[in-house]
């Protein structure tokens, strides 16, 4: 197992590497359109081959991917930070509380999203740089991804709040703020932690779907979901097989991110 | 050895008729229609669906043939345009019933006039026979001549009989009985229509024999295209009546006999800036935007041949203007698209004040030329064209920013707020006559979508469009009307409000199994003879 974990950080190290040395590594620039070429397959010159309109393959998938490596992470992030704070605060001081930030949970969790978002971007203004484009759309899953995180954490706490070592603490005088951040929140690390991961391959899906709805990062910036769409067209695959590759490291990367998580930090 | 004789001769019989195409050997086409029919009524039609029923049951006095896109008659035997479009007079056909055997007459064109003008039932058909105030008179000379007199001269009038099923009045299955090849004969909301073959169609073969040739046609109600082209590969349908050209290339691959290009369509992709003086955008990309020196430099800069090549593989066209060269009449032979040429657009630009520094585009106050299109989410070519449309326009320093938007929210900024720069979007023509965009070319019109609604034409321009479409629709004379609009495609390609992109090839799939068919460009693209086709036996069996 101990094995497994390193061979998946080395993995994972080597695919950050890999994307964040993209201008180096691209053979291309991911937006330069071959048009005498497109949807050609690989070869020398582009070895995953090029897409509908002729752009390396190859170079969009490694700047893609430094998109949605280091924004769906962002992304996650923010969601635990609202989750912990929302779910820890109001799980661990229980009573009135709780119930409150409960309902405003169930609340988040009851909106219809799928509109809401719809909504949202249509009131946007036009006039954004892709690069724009992207940081609204993963700010806006990070901080309306939280709730269902939320009940997950809300639950671990309320569960720390009657654990021995709490009562023996707080029977010794420790304070409520210390009690808050040197045991509960250290304890519910696990939680937090695995809310984190699984967030990750959820944004970056939830941003290829938002793509559709046209939500997701704007042409001619890629990331893994504008990516993905291009499996819509199942049939196709038959003729390049290589546009499967953004789906292949999706694959690796979730998966190595869950094998090095300790067995531990996994909420049992 | 006469009953080996007999034999023989009876063989020799049945290998013939076996071999002799077998026009007459009945069968079921199946196709699929993408929604649910809104509606049976023939004049109540208003969606696609319900447009295939009318078509395949309805009988008309005049049918635009979709191949020589000529006027043929049909329950009329011939026909009077009279007063410059005013009147119209009929010679019908005799001998003529409704499916259930109801015999067909005058009184039923005139039972169909009131009906179809009648302010109660609100039919979309009938709008476009709306010329002027009143009611229009029908005066019956005998049981088969008509004479319809309407309120003011209709443009193209004759044209629009192909829309008007004719209704029986004295049939007590009211529009249930049909005159044409085909009736209703199942339903199953949100599943399937049978239609079977009218007995008492009127038409025949030259052979002399009762058409249509088929029995039946089962319409299976399917809005998803991957299932649709499934069942068309497991040969369960028999024709797909307009396919995209990703679909289509897909079934090329697999077959090229499947397949038919029937070539350019009368749909057109286009382009626009947003025009309106009150649009809350900033002064001086208004004033770009209704520069034509600006709208043409963009204009330049797009390279529509790569347009056609690479998004449409090549199964699209340059567009010129508003009318498709698909339209043999209307379209003005004089025009040729917008060429790709960057030194054209830059000097354009330059001519206006604007100044390039090799790598951006700044007007005369140093504003950078950077502008947003807004598209319709999902539509896979149109996000694709504008990635073309992005790069092109990088080339001589402006900056492109492509926004796709759900439909509701992009209409709601095109026709209400006005929230937009510039947008791509496609058109669907039904009609070859012009008549039916004058809603577009009207300066006062709402979907006149560059600048709708004006109380009084903004631009010179724009007033000439205005006095040229009202000419054109008060003329009677087709010639006269021709000029007219003819130049009415001069001064659109000359001002390019719209920036007409690619017109797109209708593109179909027919089964080797199906016998007479020859797909147009005119809709319905494949069965526009349904009288003629039929299923061929032998092939049938080999059908993919």
């Amino acid at each position: 197992m101990k094995k497994l974990r390193k061979i998946a950080a080395w993995l994972l190290v080597t695919v950050f590497a890999m994307v964040l040395m993209a201008d180096f590594l691209a053979p291309a620039s991911y937006e330069t359109q071959f048009r005498e070429s497109p949807s050609a397959s690989p070869s020398q010159g582009h070895p995953l081959g090029t897409d509908e309109l002729g752009r390396d393959r190859l170079s969009r998938l490694l700047h893609g991917s430094r998109i949605s490596l280091l924004l769906a992470p962002a992304a996650a992030f923010l969601t635990a930070l609202v989750a912990g704070l929302v779910g820890g605060v109001a799980g661990y001081l229980g009573g009135r509380l709780e119930r409150m930030a409960m309902g405003l949970t169930d609340l988040f969790l009851s909106l219809p999203w799928f509109f809401l978002l719809i909504t949202v971007r249509a009131t946007l203004p036009l006039n954004v740089s892709p690069l724009v484009s992207v940081l609204i759309t993963f700010a806006l899953l990070g901080l309306l991804g939280w709730a269902a995180s939320a009940r997950v954490v809300c639950a671990g706490a309320r569960a720390l709040r009657n654990a021995d070592f709490i009562l023996q603490a707080r029977a010794c005088g420790c304070p409520r703020a210390r009690l808050l951040l040197r045991h509960v929140l250290p304890n519910l690390r696990p939680v937090l932690l695995a809310q984190f991961w699984i967030s990750i391959p959820v944004f970056i899906l939830g941003e290829a779907n938002l793509g559709l709805l046209g939500l997701g990062v704007s042409e001619p910036l890629p990331s893994w979901g504008n990516l993905l769409r291009g499996l819509e067209s199942f049939s196709t695959l038959g003729f390049n097989p290589s546009i499967l590759a953004p789906l292949a490291l999706l694959v690796v990367v979730v998966s190595c991110f869950q094998l090095i998580l300790s067995r531990e930090d996994l909420p049992s | 050895m006469s009953r080996l004789r007999t034999a023989c001769i009876l063989l020799a019989y049945f290998c013939l008729s076996a071999s002799t195409g077998v026009a007459q050997s009945g069968g079921e086409l199946r196709f699929c229609l993408r929604s649910e029919p809104k509606t049976l009524h023939p004049l109540q039609v208003a969606d696609e669906s319900s447009e295939t029923i009318r078509y395949l049951t309805g009988g008309v006095l005049i049918r635009v043939n979709r191949l020589t896109q000529e006027l043929v008659p049909e329950l009329a035997a011939s026909w009077k345009v009279q007063h410059g479009g005013r009147s119209i007079s009929f010679k019908l056909r005799e001998g003529v019933s409704f499916s259930d055997g109801t015999p067909f007459t005058a009184e039923d064109v005139a039972f169909t006039i009131r009906a179809l003008m009648d302010p109660q039932l609100h039919s979309p058909t009938g709008d476009s026979f709306r010329s002027g105030k009143g009611t229009p008179r029908t005066v019956l000379s005998g049981s088969h001549k008509i004479t319809i007199i309407f309120p003011a001269p209709v443009a193209g009038l004759d044209r629009l009989f192909d829309q008007v099923a004719i209704l029986s009045s004295k049939s007590p299955r009211k529009e249930q009985a049909v005159a044409g090849p085909f009736f209703v004969a199942e339903h199953k909301p949100g599943a399937f229509l049978l239609l079977r073959r009218n007995t008492h169609y009127w038409k025949r073969d030259a052979a002399g024999r009762r058409l249509p040739y088929l029995d039946s046609i089962r319409l299976d109600i399917q809005s998803n295209r991957d299932i649709e082209m499934l069942r068309f590969r497991r040969g369960e349908i028999h024709l797909i009546n307009s396919l995209d050209v990703e679909y289509f290339d897909r079934l090329a691959g697999e077959s090229d006999s499947w397949v038919r290009d029937s070539g350019p369509s009368l749909d057109s992709e286009q382009m626009w800036f947003n025009q309106v003086l009150s649009a809350p955008l900033p002064a001086h990309k208004k004033a770009w935007f209704r520069s034509k020196e600006f709208r043409r430099a963009v204009s330049s800069a797009i390279n529509r041949e790569d347009i056609s090549r690479v998004v449409f593989n090549g199964r699209a066209r340059p567009a010129t203007g508003p009318v498709s060269p698909a339209n043999k009449f209307w379209f003005n032979q004089k025009l040729q698209p917008h060429g790709h040429n960057p030194q054209e657009a830059l000097r354009r630009l330059v001519q206006q004040g604007f100044r390039f520094d090799g790598t951006v585009m700044r007007d005369r106050e140093g504003h950078p030329v950077e502008f947003s299109v807004i598209t319709n989410a999902g539509n896979k070519s149109r996000e694709r064209m504008a990635a073309m449309i992005q790069q092109d326009l990088a080339q001589v320093g402006i900056r492109l920013n492509i926004v796709t938007l759900d439909f509701p929210s992009l209409i709601e900024r095109i026709t209400r707020t006005f929230d937009y720069e510039a947008c791509l979007l496609g058109l669907v023509n039904v009609d070859l006559d012009p008549n039916a965009q004058m809603n577009v070319w009207l300066s006062s019109a709402s979907n006149h979508q560059w600048n709708p609604n004006q109380k009084s034409p903004e631009t010179a321009w724009e007033a000439e469009i205005d006095r040229l479409v009202q000419a054109q629709a008060s003329a009677s004379d087709p010639k006269k009307r021709k000029a007219y609009f003819d130049k009415v495609q001069e001064i659109v390609w000359e001002e390019a409000p719209f920036l007409y992109l690619v017109n797109k090839n209708a593109l179909s799939a027919v089964s080797p199994a199906v016998a007479n068919i020859t797909p147009v460009v005119l809709r319905p693209q494949t069965y526009w003879n349904i009288e003629q086709i039929h299923l061929s036996a032998q092939r049938s069996a080999s059908q993919p």
